[in-house]
């Protein structure tokens, strides 16, 4: 009965691990006897994945590569952070400015961060910072959209009940719109920290030698190896998978506190 | 007088919304401002309150034109106004931001009790039940010390049980505190139950139909003979309103 979310709260913890841990094991099964039988000698099986891996693992580069990835995205999504969310706030407080400023913001936002590729290597040349840049525009909208929006959405009565208090502009940005607006901003970070991860990809194809999205590239490029192709596909899916958990909880826990 | 409206008019663009409003209320004095769904009695309020000017016309308080919200004056909405990212002492301590540490709990802890709400302080509004979140709204204004309260429809979200327990609750500290209140209802029932006058506002644009003084003492009995009279002497005011 009931929707199957509330049924899968219920679960107990054994079934909420065995039942994905099964779905897991029946696709690697699919994958090896697909791989077997249709005889490709391009197309790794799981074994060769973990092995490919490994060999890197063994080299020093899967560490590195992985350490050098989140960094970029860290570096980039705090960027759009840090400047994303005092934007929000102003434009989701002052229509003024959000009149002028929202075209242009609009205007912007559909355009995929890949297409900035181009002028992300004539601006910042072969170093760290084309990615980074990608990354920043790949999460900057979401968290000022969400922020604004949010800001925007604030019940008019808790201004009121402020303003009626004697507090400042400043004060009352404080202690009544940006708790009111947590909830949402941590929703925005969330959605952008999502694009970030799936921008990374393509971001470290131009500019850098390193990084998940490098190793894919790479190991295509240079002697097709194809495990290694997948292997680091499967990390940036399972890094992801992760990192969104840990999103999910705070989100879960800022939301809840309402 | 406390607060006097003198020859209040109020217009949104092409819309009337009150006109002629001229009221004195004095001090300590509870009166209920009584009216049909869109006669401008929340307007009204929320001018005494400072966030509107009016079109024409000025609010006083002790003399002074009302030009801006001010911490003397404290609106009080329903329940929805409580903050839900703070504590029930830290909603009542809201305005106490200026307010030294020690003076500040003294504050909360007096009237986290005056609204019956010992055992509560550490709860958040998620965990209150609506007329809990409605004691906080009054504490969280009566702990800054106002003169005047302003409520506007506080227990409309109420079931009609929690409605009758929180208006003795609220005359309870009204007799304890005396203040000033302006209270927008409209529930003839419920004016008559707490206010010394009635202020009936016609539909819009709103104005002052009649004023019905209450000289009945607290605790008001609902069957006595009075209160009826009272009662239904507005219903026919009301009646009269709606054929405006």
């Amino acid at each position: 009965m009931g929707g199957s979310s509330t049924e899968d709260g219920q679960l107990p913890v054994w079934e909420r691990i065995a039942w994905p841990a099964l779905a897991s094991a029946m696709a690697l099964i699919v994958w090896t006897v697909a791989v077997r039988w249709s005889g490709t000698l391009i197309f790794p099986s799981p074994l060769d994945v973990a092995r490919g891996l490994l060999q890197l693992a063994e080299k020093g580069l899967l560490g590195a590569y992985i350490g050098d990835s989140l960094w970029r995205v860290a570096a980039g999504y705090t960027l759009a952070v840090v400047v994303g969310i005092p934007l929000g706030l102003l434009l989701g407080w002052s229509s003024s400015v959000a009149r002028a400023v929202n075209p242009l913001i609009e205007l912007i936002r559909p355009i995929s961060p890949i297409a900035w590729m181009p002028l992300a290597v004539i601006w910042f040349g072969i170093s760290d910072v084309a990615p980074i840049f990608l990354i920043f525009l790949a999460s900057f909208f979401p968290i000022v959209t969400a922020t604004a929006s949010g800001v925007r959405d604030v019940p008019p009565m808790y201004l009121q009940a402020g303003r009626n208090f004697g507090l400042s502009t400043a004060r009352l940005m404080r202690s009544v719109v940006i708790p009111a607006v947590l909830p949402r901003i941590v929703i925005g970070l969330r959605i952008a920290f999502g694009v970030a991860w799936l921008v990374l990809v393509a971001a470290e194809m131009i500019a850098v030698d390193s990084g998940l999205g490098y190793l894919i590239i790479d190991a295509r490029n240079a002697g097709k190896r194809y495990d290694l192709v997948v292997g680091g596909m499967l990390l940036i899916g399972l890094i992801g998978l992760i990192l969104d958990t840990i999103m999910r909880r705070a989100e879960a826990w800022a939301v809840e506190r309402r | 007088m406390k607060v006097s409206f003198r020859d209040l008019t109020m217009r949104f663009g092409e819309l009337d919304v009150l006109r002629d409003i001229s009221l004195d209320v004095a001090e300590g004095e509870f009166v209920c401002i009584l009216g049909p769904s869109g006669c401008g009695k929340s307007t009204l309020l929320n001018i005494a309150g400072g966030f509107l000017s009016p079109t024409e016309g000025s609010v006083t308080i002790d003399g002074e034109k009302v030009s801006g919200p001010d911490r003397r004056r404290i609106f009080v909405f329903q329940e929805r106004g409580v903050f839900p990212w703070l504590s029930v002492e830290q909603n009542i301590g809201f305005g106490l931001f200026d307010v030294d540490p020690q003076e500040r709990q003294r504050r909360i802890d007096h009237y986290v009790k005056l609204v019956g709400l010992s055992g509560f302080e550490r709860a958040y509004p998620r965990e209150l039940s609506g007329g809990m979140k409605q004691r906080v709204e009054v504490a969280r204004a009566l702990a800054v010390n106002p003169d005047v309260l302003y409520l506007d429809e506080p227990f409309g979200a109420l079931d009609s049980i929690t409605r009758l327990q929180m208006r003795s609750e609220l005359l309870r500290i009204w007799q304890a505190e005396r203040k000033t209140i302006l209270f927008v209802t409209h529930d003839i029932e419920e004016s008559v139950q707490l206010a010394d006058r009635i202020v009936v506002m016609s539909a819009r644009p709103g104005r002052i139909q009649t004023i019905v003084p209450v000289a009945l003492p607290h605790p008001r009995d609902l069957s006595s003979p009075g209160y009826i009279s009272i009662r239904d002497s507005i219903f026919g005011e009301i009646g009269l309103a709606h054929r405006v």
